[in-house]
């Protein structure tokens, strides 16, 4: 029994394992590929099945003048618009959540609960209804097709991540612990940033991390809210397609597009299984 | 110069946190909160601390209006019964950091921090991590945090509540000891409890907390001998004192068909009926004596608590033996007659078996 249980997992987890690298492999090797190897027959091993040629990799590089597709543009301004807007995002909503959490706001009808659900309602909406206010917007105010416009929508997508995952966590963090600050002689500011704050550095790496993954993979908005001036790494990549599909440069472009988030998750990993919390919550 | 509160009161949602207290509390003296979970001992102790602010009433400190100081400059320590420290600092940091708030010369907190340590006994343990201590070494860094401080009123809520029985009752021992020997003239320590037992072995000024209202006050051994009324009596004895309701003729005291003989200090009650209180340690078992029903046994430490119940009438017993007993099985006791309390109807003392009622 406990060898067939053991045999199933394993066989399971190998399964699930190919499941989820095998896309990765296989982009790795048409990356690799010229035109002719890719339409001829079906081929999987450099050198052996098909000669392989660094031609998808050097057209991302190569300037549209000499018959590239620059994507190291588009690439520095994903890089710069994500983290600009995630950390923005961080900032603004951590402290936005700890006052949600600390604090007792009345205004009329609404409560605490009232403006965090405020804020999460902003990812509730379909992007394609928010596109036009952010269209009209960005264009009244002449951000248009600039990297600041996209910095300010992501923000307003990013912040309610940001806000929702601070405040369930403050929220586990004991009261007592603020508490404790303020009698010892902090005042209100040093007790978030001298105790609540160091206190939250998973919870921040959480929200980080969220902030970072859903900034880097939008489409949409870069999309519809950019046209010639800048680009983004995920509409370069899609523009890549034309009446032939360039299968190796595709590939390339996809991998190193993956590769932030891939280094992403081995760093944050490291952070989050250290619990720091269970000294206060004991 | 003394720590004043005039008719404080506290009332969010409609009910009583802290109903019209007024205290006078003197530096150089150990005050105790008894009361109840929920009685406002901690809501008592947040508003001192400046963590709460009263509906109403006055606070003020060596003649200062206490309200309007925050909290960060009052110069008061609290421990909670959560152990609550930093936990991502070590147990020296922790200790240290409420004197580099107060920007302290390095000496000076340094002497201070380790004298801390050295009362609370964790010299040593000056690098570990706050989560790799038990949960009464926790607790001791946090005392050590209030001690070093030197504050000028130190507030304990329910300090030991989270431990074990057995860490409590070496805890309590030191906390007597710190708190004899450490504790300087200049401050004023207030400690919150649920365990009367606590309060007898501090020996300081009780406050008797209900519903956040004050009940009585006066040293330990006044309330012990006179409590003033049956809440009092209730929530100041474990387990709670026990009350009969019965009636006082000429000759006996007469509960569920028991009669006794009236002990000396009734001589001068009216014949009228009464609320009898007796605490379970002057229950014993005996032979010649009133025979009751077990209910229930409980064995604790060394002691066991019987649970028993003739007519209407409930009593606990407290034998001070490992015995056991079966349910419904009856036994005979008997009262010690000596240590009767009187409580009118309406619940207030009369009479007592340490006489002298002048409060």
């Amino acid at each position: 029994m406990e060898k067939l249980y053991k045999f199933l997992k394993y066989t399971f987890i190998i399964l699930w394992t190919v499941f989820i690298v095998a896309p990765f492999l296989w982009a790795v090797s048409t990356s690799f590929k010229d035109f002719q190897s890719v339409n001829s027959k079906v081929t999987y091993i450099p050198w052996l099945d098909f000669e392989p040629t660094l031609e998808g990799w050097r057209v991302l590089v190569k300037s549209p003048a000499r018959g590239g597709v620059d994507i190291v543009e588009p690439y520095f301004n994903s890089i710069f618009v994500t983290c600009t807007a995630s950390l923005i995002s961080i900032i603004l909503g951590t402290l936005a959540a700890y006052a949600l959490s600390r604090f007792t706001f009345k205004a009329g009808f609404v409560r605490n609960n009232d403006i965090t659900f405020f804020f999460i309602s902003q990812r509730i909406m379909p992007p394609i209804v928010l596109s036009i206010p952010f269209f009209i917007f960005l264009s009244t105010i002449g951000l248009l097709d600039s990297l600041l416009g996209l910095v300010v929508v992501y923000i307003v997508l990013l912040m309610p991540i940001a806000v929702w995952i601070m405040v369930d966590f403050f929220n586990r963090v004991p009261k007592e612990l603020d508490e404790t600050a303020l009698i010892d002689g902090c005042n209100p500011y040093q007790a978030f940033y001298k105790v609540v704050l160091p206190n939250s550095i998973p919870g921040l790496i959480v929200a980080g991390m969220f902030c970072i993954i859903f900034g880097w993979i939008d489409f949409f908005f870069a999309f519809i809210l950019t046209f010639t001036e800048v680009q983004l790494l995920p509409v370069k990549v899609v523009a890549l397609n034309s009446s032939i599909t360039p299968w190796w440069s595709l590939s390339a472009s996809a991998l190193i597009s993956v590769a932030p988030l891939i280094i992403v998750a081995f760093v944050v990993e490291r952070y989050l299984s250290k619990g720091n919390l269970s000294g206060a919550l004991k | 110069m003394n720590l004043i509160g005039e008719n404080l009161t506290y009332k969010p949602d409609n009910q009583f946190h802290l109903n019209n207290v007024s205290f006078d509390f003197k530096k150089g003296n150990l005050y105790t909160i008894l009361g109840r979970t929920l009685s406002g001992k901690t809501t008592f102790l947040k508003t001192i601390a400046g963590l709460l602010n009263p509906d109403s009433g006055n606070l003020s400190f060596e003649g200062k209006d206490f309200s309007k100081i925050p909290v960060w400059e009052r110069n008061v320590a609290m421990v909670y019964q959560q152990f609550i420290n930093y936990p991502h600092l070590n147990v020296y940091e922790n200790v240290i950091f409420p004197l580099k708030q107060r920007k302290l010369s390095e000496d000076k907190i340094k002497t201070d921090v380790d004298e801390a340590l050295k009362t609370v006994g964790l010299v040593g343990f000056e690098n570990r991590k706050i989560q790799e201590l038990s949960g009464g070494q926790q607790q001791r860094v946090a005392l050590a945090r209030s001690l070093a401080k030197k504050a000028k009123i130190l507030l304990l809520d329910e300090p030991l509540v989270n431990l074990d029985y057995k860490l409590r009752e070496q805890l309590r021992e030191e906390f007597k000891k710190i708190f004899s020997k450490g504790l300087s003239s200049d401050a004023i320590l207030i400690y919150s409890t649920t365990d009367p037992q606590e309060v007898m072995e501090l020996n300081g000024e009780v406050i008797v907390l209900d519903e956040g209202k004050v009940l009585q006050k006066g040293p330990a051994k006044e309330i012990f001998e006179n409590p003033r009324n049956l809440k009092v009596a209730e929530i100041s004895n474990d387990p709670p004192m026990n009350i009969l309701k019965g009636n006082k003729s000429s000759e006996k005291l007469i509960f569920e068909n028991i009669s006794i003989n009236i002990p000396t200090h009734f001589k001068n009650l009216e014949d009228q009926n009464y609320n009898f209180g007796i605490r379970a340690s002057e229950i014993k078992l005996d032979d010649q004596g009133e025979e009751f029903e077990i209910e229930l046994a409980e064995i604790s430490g060394s002691e066991t608590l019987l649970h028993l119940k003739k007519g209407d009438s409930k009593v606990i017993a407290l034998i001070e033996e490992v015995m056991n007993f079966k349910i419904h099985e009856k036994v005979k006791i008997k009262f010690n007659e000596n240590k009767f309390y009187a409580f009118n109807k309406e619940g207030e003392l009369i009479s007592s078996p340490y006489g002298d009622l002048n409060g």
